[in-house]
């Protein structure tokens, strides 16, 4: 449980700062820290258990069917890393609150810091490969925000956006190696990789997956030549520098290839990659950092080749390698991000970071400039410090390699040429910037030192540098050992770290770097202008170009296939609906199936004849709007019969009812619409539309034949024999809908109510143009014979849909249907009285009807809780009605109910608002706005 | 039987996309409603024909399938609905746009 909450505490602690930033900066710094340091507290905790050899475990099945657990563990590596992390965070935590002005939001940073804590810590604990790449994703996700944090800025969103396109991308690929690392183990879980490295190298996917996962490392450590992404990363505020691209987000790569060194590892592949990747990196950043004269540049540059040592350390595979490693990442992570603090507090108190400017601030703050210097001398690798040591295991290693034959030597040599750039960038930083002279036009002059609280968090690692260069043995020792453990595994070792190892080729190739670096460094001048004359690629340019095209590019398919066209989109989705169809259909070995057919009846051809002829006849008079709809309609009255001739009368009452509410509706749309469609679509368009709705319809018919005539199972068996017993109904279809199914009914009343109050919306501001053109179909407007049929008709229409209502349950009808009824009735009204004669008499705001009946069929449904039981259990009594007999009632009869008044109070909202806009109240107000 | 019905739901279908090629919002709604006749005829047929059973327990030996009706029966509600909707959507449109063209374009665009 601890293992989680480690993990967990710092997302806590990213709401807190967020939370209490008003309070001020202090308290809110004072609250952030708290997550970070009980995490700590709990990893320390664990040191004694880890020591001893154990491993402590935490597991949770999360989504196990696809591999996917949440499982953590925390081994010597992930101690390490742990450590690392939340000490360093803590430190940035401090520093950062005197490096941040009082214009940023020091809530935000402190919560954005604290998810990228937690992201990193579930990457070094977890025990799942795939939950690994969930929080890896996530470092990726919060260091963009993190580099951004000034938003501001252009760079700073430059820097951010390329340093997620490099390391998302990177992501992705590691996805899919983990992936493939999964399938050939039968896990994703760690312990069960890493004891299968056999298996998994002699795999036959092995190579694709080696590759694909040494890209992710490969981007996020910033490995040639995905590097460029960190020195643009630089444009971060320094205490984000300071924590993700020193000691945490840039070794999560270092750390990927450690923790999947016992499965990757060993094979010829693994090296050759692995460490002339490293050792390009190495010299090539090297070298680069040397030319550098942007201060934070410089360190960028000498972070990637310290990464690029470590990658080659992993690569290399040799006898104490992979301890060697474990020992620079520690040693890396505290002096480069002492450093990292430095340079911001020089370009806080300078305002600038360019070394050409920033000379001889020794006078101005010693105190800063000592703890500079000797920081800069463990990263140049000066006896006495914990550079030295690590970076002589390096030297070491480098001279066990036998793998390359007589070429071996180069390794060493190339190892030395790195090494004394670095001396000269770790000696130009201390040179340039403390002495060489006086200061060349500093934005802020003089500078002084910072306040001392900002000096802390570097004193603190710049003592941690001595400690662990002067006493390995007493400090870091036994945590190397747990994490070289972790690393190697059994394979490892023994060694021993220590001063002195006598005079020896590693110690010679100290010295060569440290004496070359000092002549290199005074040979400057002339190796900046050969570096100006040589040709540099300016990365930023260059990726917002790529980028720039294939936003173009992207662009161009999208204009291309989306021009607008709604006839281009349905003229596509029918073409690609016919060729799925046809796949599907394709494979079946004969047409007609089994069932026996049923016998062809005169009537039935007749009714198809009609129904065919209304279906043409649409398409052909359909210029003539009014004609065809009116045909439309003699289908939709064909459908109903065909609904009564197979057996089902509720279709056929629900599908006559529907059918005159739509077609009243669309004539009082037509009204207002122009009353012919222009013939506007040429020949070959005309062409090409029978021919894919011709094709469509061959395919529907084919289906429905292929269908038809195969027999089926079916489900319809549980409604029909529970219908009575379970929902008290013997109208099975009506029981399904306000009982097994009432639920998918509570969710369609409410489209209707929604569709409703959309139209509504659309209607309520309509203002129409040309309401002084009223169309001339009926001489008279409000027919008297009409009227009063209607009105007389009226209580007949109420009682039969009482009538329908009442009986839904038992026999066909039900609450759907009744609301029709009633909504037809009421709408013969406005149509033969007309809506003034309507309002006078019937003051229903049917906004609030519909709303009503939705809101008593979700109670009716609510009041199954009460009595305990789910959502929409229907229970049911008979009681005896004199003179009706006896009477079933059910809680199922409300529910209907709720589904009849939203179906009144939605149908008659709809009609009503459209038939409103002839109103003389609108027209009327149009005029006075006119003369207002 | 079946042949004349697979027919009747192949014609409505070829009809109603016919309809909803077209470049006007009027026909194109007509067609929407010509098609939803026909999905709702071909969805109600899925329960395979039979003839003079309603299913209403107790008033025969044998019931259709239940299931395909009660879908269809919200299906032709739901259907008025969003005809409806698309209706005033199309004359908000007319109103906004001066025209009916489907892409709110008098000319169209091809």
């Amino acid at each position: 449980m601890s293992l989680l909450l480690i993990v967990l505490l710092p997302l806590l602690g990213a709401v807190l700062p967020l939370l209490t930033e008003r309070f001020g900066r202090n308290i809110c710094a004072a609250v952030a820290v708290a997550a970070p340091l009980i995490s700590a507290g709990l990893i320390i905790s664990q040191l004694p258990a880890i020591f001893a050899g154990d491993i402590p475990i935490f597991h949770v099945p999360w989504l196990s069917n696809i591999g996917l657990d949440l499982s953590l563990r925390l081994d010597g590596l992930s101690l390490m890393f742990g450590l690392l992390i939340t000490g360093i965070g803590l430190l940035v935590i401090f520093y950062a609150l005197y490096y941040l002005s009082n214009k940023d939001s020091i809530g935000k940073f402190y919560a954005i810091l604290q998810l990228f804590m937690m992201a990193m810590l579930g990457i070094v604990m977890a025990d799942n490969l795939l939950l690994l790449i969930v929080f890896w994703e996530l470092t990726s996700l919060s260091s963009f925000l993190l580099i951004g944090y000034w938003s501001y800025r252009s760079d700073a969103r430059k820097g951010a956006r390329m340093a997620l396109a490099i390391t998302g991308g990177g992501g992705l690929a590691l996805l899919a190696g983990a992936l493939l690392l999964g399938h050939m183990v039968g896990s994703f879980n760690l312990s069960v990789i890493l004891s299968n490295g056999e298996l998994i190298r002699d795999h036959k996917l092995y190579p694709i997956a080696l590759v694909l996962i040494l890209l992710g490392a490969f981007t996020k450590s910033a490995q040639f030549p995905f590097h460029f992404w960190l020195p643009h990363a630089m444009a971060a505020p320094t205490p984000v520098s300071a924590y993700l691209h020193s000691a945490t987000m840039v070794k999560a790569g270092v750390f990927l290839l450690a923790r999947l060194y016992p499965a990757l590892a060993g094979s010829e592949m693994w090296f050759f990659i692995v460490t002339f990747v490293g050792l390009i990196t190495l010299v090539y950043a090297a070298y680069t950092a040397m030319m550098k004269h942007d201060l934070k540049g410089l360190l960028a540059y000498s972070t990637i080749s310290h990464l690029g040592l470590i990658t080659m350390l992993l690569g290399l595979s040799t006898k104490l390698a992979a301890t060697a490693a474990v020992f620079h990442i520690i040693n890396h992570a505290i002096f480069k991000a002492s450093l990292f603090m430095a340079a911001g507090i020089i370009d806080h108190e300078t305002g600038t970071r360019d070394m050409r400017k920033i000379n001889g601030l020794w006078q101005y703050m010693p105190q800063t400039a000592l703890l500079a210097m000797v920081a800069a001398a463990a990263m140049a690798g000066v006896p006495l410090l914990n550079g030295f040591l690590s970076k002589e295991m390096f030297f070491n290693e480098t001279l066990h390699l036998k793998s390359l034959g007589l070429f071996s030597w180069t390794v060493p040599v190339l190892a030395t040429i790195a090494g004394i750039f670095a001396v000269a960038y770790s000696w130009r930083f201390i040179h340039d910037v403390f002495f060489n002279g006086k200061p060349v036009d500093l934005p802020k002059f003089p500078p002084h030192e910072p306040p001392p609280f900002m000096k802390a968090p570097v004193a603190i690692l710049v003592v941690l540098c001595l400690l662990v260069g002067i006493m390995p043995n007493l400090t870091v020792a036994p945590f190397i050992d747990a994490a070289s453990a972790a690393v190697a595994g059994a394979e490892l070792e023994p060694y021993e770290i220590s001063l002195w190892h006598g005079f020896n080729l590693p110690l010679l190739m100290s010295f060569t770097a440290l004496a070359g670096g000092l002549l290199l460094y005074s040979q400057r001048r002339g190796l900046f202008a050969f570096y100006e004359r040589g040709f540099h690629l300016d990365e930023k340019l260059v990726f917002e170009a790529r980028v720039q095209r294939g936003v173009r590019a992207s662009q161009w398919i999208t204009n291309t296939l989306e021009n607008g066209s709604l006839q281009r989109y349905v003229a596509w989705f029918v073409g690609f609906t016919l060729v799925m169809g046809v796949v599907g259909i394709w494979p079946l070995a004969n047409m007609t199936g089994t069932r026996p057919l049923m016998p062809l009846d005169g009537v039935s051809v007749i009714a198809a004849i009609l129904l065919i002829a209304g279906s043409v006849g649409t398409v052909l008079i359909h210029h003539n709007r009014l004609a065809s709809l009116l045909l439309l309609s003699v289908v939709g009255l064909i459908v109903s019969l065909i609904f009564v001739r197979f057996s089902a009368p509720d279709l056929a009452l629900t599908q006559i009812s529907v059918e005159v509410v739509t077609i009243v509706l669309m004539m009082l749309a037509l009204y207002f619409l122009p009353q012919l469609s222009p013939r506007q679509s040429g020949t070959l368009r005309i062409i090409r539309d029978i021919a894919l709705s011709g094709a469509a319809g061959i395919g529907v018919t084919v289906l429905t034949w292929a269908v038809l005539t195969r027999p089926y199972e079916t489900i319809a068996g549980y409604f029909l024999e529970n219908s009575v017993s379970g929902g008290g109904g013997t109208n099975v279809v009506n029981v399904i809908l306000v009982d097994f199914r009432g639920f998918d009914t509570l969710g369609e009343i409410t489209v209707l109510a929604l569709a409703a109050v959309g139209i509504l919306a659309m209607l309520r501001t309509l203002q129409l143009p040309n309401t002084s053109d009223p169309r001339s179909w009926a001489r008279e407007i409000y027919p008297p014979i009409l009227a009063v049929l209607a009105r007389v008709l009226l209580p007949l229409a109420l009682l039969v849909s009482a009538y329908i209502f009442m009986r839904g349950h038992n026999q066909p009808g039900g609450g759907f249907i009744a609301g029709l009824v009633t909504s037809v009735a009421l709408i013969l009204q406005y149509v033969s009285s007309g809506l003034s004669w309507i309002q006078e008499r019937l003051r229903w705001n049917y906004r609030s009807v519909a709303a009503l009946g939705v809101l008593i069929a979700a109670l009716t449904g609510c009041g199954a809780f009460i009595f305990g039981y789910p959502f929409l259990t229907t229970s049911f009594t008979h009681i005896h009605w004199p003179l009706v007999g006896e009477f079933e009632i059910a809680t199922a009869m409300v529910f209907d109910l709720g589904v009849y008044i939203t179906v009144v109070g939605a149908t008659l909202l709809a009609l009503a608002q459209l038939g409103m806009l002839t109103h003389p109240s609108r027209i009327k107000r149009k005029l006075t706005e006119e003369i207002a | 039987m079946e042949a004349l019905v697979a027919i009747a739901i192949g014609v409505m279908t070829s009809c109603a996309i016919y309809l909803m090629l077209r470049a006007r919002t009027f026909p194109v709604i007509l067609g929407l409603t010509l098609l939803s006749y026909a999905v709702n005829l071909f969805i109600f047929v899925m329960g395979r024909l039979s003839t003079g059973n309603p299913a209403v327990i107790g008033s025969g030996e044998t019931y259709p399938d239940p299931v395909p009706q009660a879908l269809v029966l919200t299906a032709i509600v739901i259907g008025f609905a969003m005809t409806a909707f698309i209706l005033v959507l199309a004359l908000r449109a007319r109103v906004e746009l001066g025209n009916d063209h489907v892409d709110g374009n008098q000319e169209g665009r091809t």
